[in-house]
């Protein structure tokens, strides 16, 4: 295996055996986004097993999701299972009355070759709740991937545009006002006619990926300070609050494993998707913003300098991280964009592991990263896809990065071995996105740097025996 | 079909898993979809492991279902047994394999021919056994392969060592307090003058396995696992097993006079016979406090309070007889989520207990729970999150378990100090309910409400609408903290007026 350090972009593909979590996980943190959904995993108690380890505490707090455990009887195919979704459908419609039931389909469905998809609207029919139907398995999709297959199945129950632009003249006075008073301009008499005029030019933009509603609120002010107006968001904080689309609608999305979904909004839906870099990181959103401004043809103001405050504010951290390296092992897709803010923080990435890399959706992205190397004079790091954990390993082996981003189930190995590791799920959950995160990053990445240098002097660093470690 | 939110036992792949990989130099190849690897995130979370888990995945992805595995599975094991070298390779099947119904037998068979490592299917059915019996069979499995191909080399050594020993079958990772456990038998065995055989499978060595029917007899803690294994080496061997489990004054004593029963059964020189009586009473009256535990007034005070206990077979029946025959307390219900073992449980629990509860749906639990009305719950993490929900105090006594079950102190439930942490447990959550419920007759620790805790006292801010929802959104454990950091800002740079840009411009500002 070479560990030479290419100079340009290159990419790699390895065997595919890596560890990452099931795209089922996207449950967890969708069911909460989408306040008024229940979500219905239709698989075994592998899967169910998954969900009760991975999300821990929160099973305890009585979700709005549950599995449809598979028994015998529903793999031989002795039950009916219309039938068997129905019953179990009517008990959460009297037990919980959601909005929407999302199923998710899962390998077992799959192998079995379970019509969800047919299913789906007759049952809808017959019990009167919209079923969105999301076939988020591991067969096919890495961890992060699930919340694009569930947002790609809720593309399509968006309300048509048309309407909107019809009935637009008569309601858009009351409805700018409102919008006004939920983003609360600072001086809003004064401001609201100026920016109202402003805003009216702009064509509805629709932001789509999930994002915990300060952060969503945050970027929205982001764009309305350059008096961009974003027209909804693809989840909304209730599944009654979709955003309309269609062929006038500009669609942009905030996180770097949505592709399906934005292949769906595209092709299905006629809507014209803005190609960015990714809100991850101030150089991420100040070129996110940038990219949008230039779609709707505004000059922005006064981002050059709001990109500089935030550097300087991260500065302590900086220089806790500069001239150090990382490895990302792969697991969520946010890679790329991680490495390219790291990169530009003064970082050096040997390697990018990541599941799976659609260089169209992330087109931006990548040039994007390819010139920050340049700029910092740092290598390109490879980039592999599907990579190979044992391979990864041994590779690390020989750099000896200062710190790991992987999975859980390196972790502590890892750690044992005296190499720093950060747990990658964490920047799935954590607040990351826009100017204002971009020190919840750094304060993840930095925490084992941190952490360690308090316990330096102690001596204990590698904590295997000899014999064992095959390290 | 049916809906569920939490289970208490594992697919079955869990428990061939967590045998697998309790076993020095034995690697586990899942035939599994990209995902189902969370074993290797548990173990090392739980357990904090340091070394990697020796289990990998033979991916199953779109490819498989087309075409079949064809070579995958055979390259994959392969290729470990040349990276790790193994002793002992398992094929584990999960349920999305065991659906596809592809030959693995012939998988298994193809690549022990080309690896130097043994390799072997595990034997389990997704569809009818949870994690406990999967890891009971897998245990047989591994065992009877070693004893039969030694016997076929014909290196099978079936006389029994000198002295008396015994082999600990059952020990295993991620099992609840096992570690705990297994040094607490040790030090029993140790204090009787019975040497320790072997353990298995936590720590063993496969290579070990042939030389188990060289013990006297065989120790087996825990109901859920190990059983098969001692039934198998009975059968084949001769070896007898004792089951009691050394939970509690009464069953440790019962546990060691089988021990006395079945060494002195064997023992050649009639000269030399063991009596273990003394070493009872000394380690009952004096070594263990919980014997005078339950004489003292504290206990007395717990005389008649009714609790409620659930958890594996073991744990709850040794439990339910602890509560009521040791200290005197009322044991309204008990259960287990063990089905399959519903009838040695009842048997054992008889006369212990007001109801029996067979169930593995935690709301049943919930209900039994709300409707009795207990002091205290003994269970699982699942009873003590109910528990919290209704204001009862819940000691965890069996898994499942979260990390907090995985103490770095010494815990054990088994033996002399295990009857002193039961103890400590038992009362601990007793009292805890008292002083609570003593709180509320009296109102609290404080019936003050503290107005002046924070700097937001002064009223030349004003929050509006919009940024008040806002903080309504933050977490309530950091909103204070937030709340301070804000208007702290907003003074400085004279805002009268929070709004929501303000609360964002704060946190950069301050790095909140």
């Amino acid at each position: 295996m070479s560990n030479k350090i290419s100079e340009t972009l290159t990419f790699e593909c390895e065997t595919g055996n890596y560890h990452t979590f099931c795209p089922i996980s996207c449950v967890a943190w969708l069911y909460q986004k989408i306040e008024d959904s229940f979500f219905l995993v239709v698989g075994t108690k592998t899967c169910g097993y998954f969900l009760q380890n991975a999300l821990g505490v929160m099973i305890f707090a009585e979700p709005r999701y549950a599995m449809a455990e598979l028994e015998e009887g529903d793999i031989s195919a002795q039950l009916n299972d219309y039938e068997e979704l129905k019953r179990l459908c009517l008990q959460i419609k009297k037990d919980r009355n959601p909005s929407v039931i999302i199923w998710i389909g899962t390998c077992t469905t799959e192998i079995i070759k379970m019509d969800l998809e047919g299913m789906a609207p007759k049952l809808e029919n017959e019990i009167n709740i919209p079923i969105v139907v999301a076939r988020a398995n591991g067969l096919d999709y890495a961890f992060t991937q699930g919340e694009d297959t569930v947002l790609a199945a809720m593309a399509h129950r968006c309300p048509e545009q048309t309407m909107l632009i019809e009935k637009k003249k008569i309601i858009q006075d009351s409805n700018i006002q409102e919008f006004f008073s939920f983003l609360s301009l600072e001086k809003k008499e004064e401001t609201t006619n100026k920016q109202f005029l402003k805003l009216k030019k702009n064509a509805p933009l629709v932001l789509f990926g999930s994002l915990p509603s300060t952060v969503a609120s945050q970027l929205s002010s982001e764009l309305k300070r350059q008096s961009i107006q974003v027209s909804g968001w693809l989840p909304a904080q209730r599944y009654t609050d979709l955003p309309s689309l269609g062929d006038q609608v500009y669609v942009c999305g905030v996180n770097p494993f949505l592709s399906r979904t934005a292949t769906t909004l595209m092709r299905r839906r006629k809507c014209k998707l803005i190609g960015a870099p990714f809100p991850i990181g101030p150089d991420g959103t100040r070129a996110w913003i940038e990219k949008i401004c230039s779609v709707f043809g505004i000059q922005t103001e006064g981002l050059e300098k709001r990109e500089e405050k935030i550097w300087e504010n991260l500065k302590d951290y900086l220089d806790l991280v500069r001239g150090k390296s990382v490895f990302f092992m792969g697991d969520n897709l946010l890679e790329i964009s991680l490495a390219r803010f790291l990169i530009r923080c003064g970082m050096i990435v040997y390697e990018i592991g990541i599941p799976y890399l659609d260089k169209r959706y992330q087109a931006a992205e990548l040039l994007f990263l390819q010139n920050t190397c340049k700029k910092m004079c740092i290598p390109m790091p490879r980039i592999v896809e599907k990579p190979d954990n044992y391979n990864q390993i041994q590779r690390m082996r020989e750099l000896q990065p200062d710190l790991a981003i992987t999975g859980m189930a390196h972790a502590n190995p890892l750690e044992a071995r005296g190499i720093n590791t950060k747990w990658s799920v964490e920047f799935t959950f954590a607040q990351i996105h826009g100017f204002t995160n971009a020190r919840d990053i750094l304060e993840l990445v930095t925490r084992p740097l941190r952490r360690n240098n308090n316990l330096e002097n102690l001596g204990w660093n590698s904590l295997t025996k000899k014999e064992k470690s095959k390290f | 079909m049916k809906l569920a939110y939490w289970m208490y036992a594992g697919p079955a792949h869990i428990g061939t898993l967590r045998v697998a990989s309790s076993f020095k130099n034995v690697h586990a190849i899942m035939h599994a979809p990209l995902g189902d690897d969370y074993f290797n995130v548990m173990r090392s979370m739980l357990e904090r492991e340091r070394d990697f888990t020796p289990v990998t995945a033979s991916i199953v992805d779109r490819h498989v279902l087309a075409r079949g595995s064809q070579e995958k599975v055979v390259d994959n094991i392969t290729r470990k047994d040349k990276e790790e070298r193994p002793d002992l390779i398992v094929l584990t099947p999960t349920c999305t394999s065991s659906i596809l119904q592809e030959d693995l037998q012939n998988f298994v068979d193809r690549a022990s021919i080309t690896s130097n490592s043994d390799v072997i299917l595990a034997d389990v059915n997704h569809y009818r056994v949870n994690e406990l019996q999967a890891a009971d069979r897998t245990l047989e499995q591994v065992v009877r392969y070693y004893l039969e191909k030694a016997r076929k080399q014909g290196t099978l050594d079936q006389s029994i060592t000198k002295e008396p020993s015994a082999n600990i079958i059952g020990i295993f990772t991620l099992g609840f307090h096992n570690q705990h456990d297994c040094r607490e038998l040790k030090r029993l065995l140790q204090d009787l003058n019975i040497k320790v055989n072997k353990i298995i499978p936590e720590g063993g060595s496969v290579k070990d396995i042939q030389n188990l029917p060289k013990a006297w007899f065989n120790l087996v803690p825990y109901r859920e696992v190990g059983l098969m294994t001692a039934i198998y080496l009975e059968k084949n061997f001769g070896m007898p097993y004792i089951s009691t489990t050394p939970m509690g004054i009464v069953d440790t004593a019962e546990c060691i006079r089988q021990i006395q029963k079945n060494v002195n059964s064997l023992i050649s020189n009639k000269n030399k016979i063991f009596n273990y009586e003394s070493y009872i009473d000394q380690q009952t009256r004096f070594i263990s406090q919980a014997a005078w535990f339950s004489r003292s007034i504290d206990c007395q005070n717990l005389t008649g309070k009714k609790a409620v206990v659930f958890g594996d077979a073991t744990h709850a029946a040794s439990m339910t007889k602890i509560l009521a025959r040791e200290m005197g307390i009322r044991v309204s219900c008990t259960g287990t989520y063990c089905k399959h073992d519903a009838e040695w449980f009842k048997e054992q629990v008889q006369g212990f207990c007001d109801e029996i509860l067979i169930t593995d749906d935690h709301t049943e639990v919930g209900d039994m729970i709300a409707r009795i009305e207990p002091s205290a719950i003994f269970g699982t993490q699942m009873e003590r999150h109910i528990g919290k929900r209704l204001d009862i105090p819940c000691g965890v006594i069996s898994s499942p378990v979260h990390i907090q079950n995985f103490p770095l102190g010494y815990r054990p439930f088994l033996g002399y100090e295990g009857t002193n942490q039961i103890a400590d447990l038992v009362y601990n959550s007793f009292t805890l309910g008292m002083e609570d419920h003593l709180l509320e007759i009296f109102g609290g620790h404080d019936t003050k409400e503290v107005i002046t805790k924070s700097l937001s006292t002064d009223t030349d801010l004003t929050w509006n609408y919009e940024s008040q929802l806002e903080l309504n959104k933050i977490p309530g454990f950091v909103r204070g903290k937030i709340k301070r950091n804000t208007e702290k800002f907003a003074r400085q740079n004279n805002v009268t007026n929070i709004t929501v840009e303000i609360m964002y411009a704060a946190k950069e500002a301050l790095s909140a």
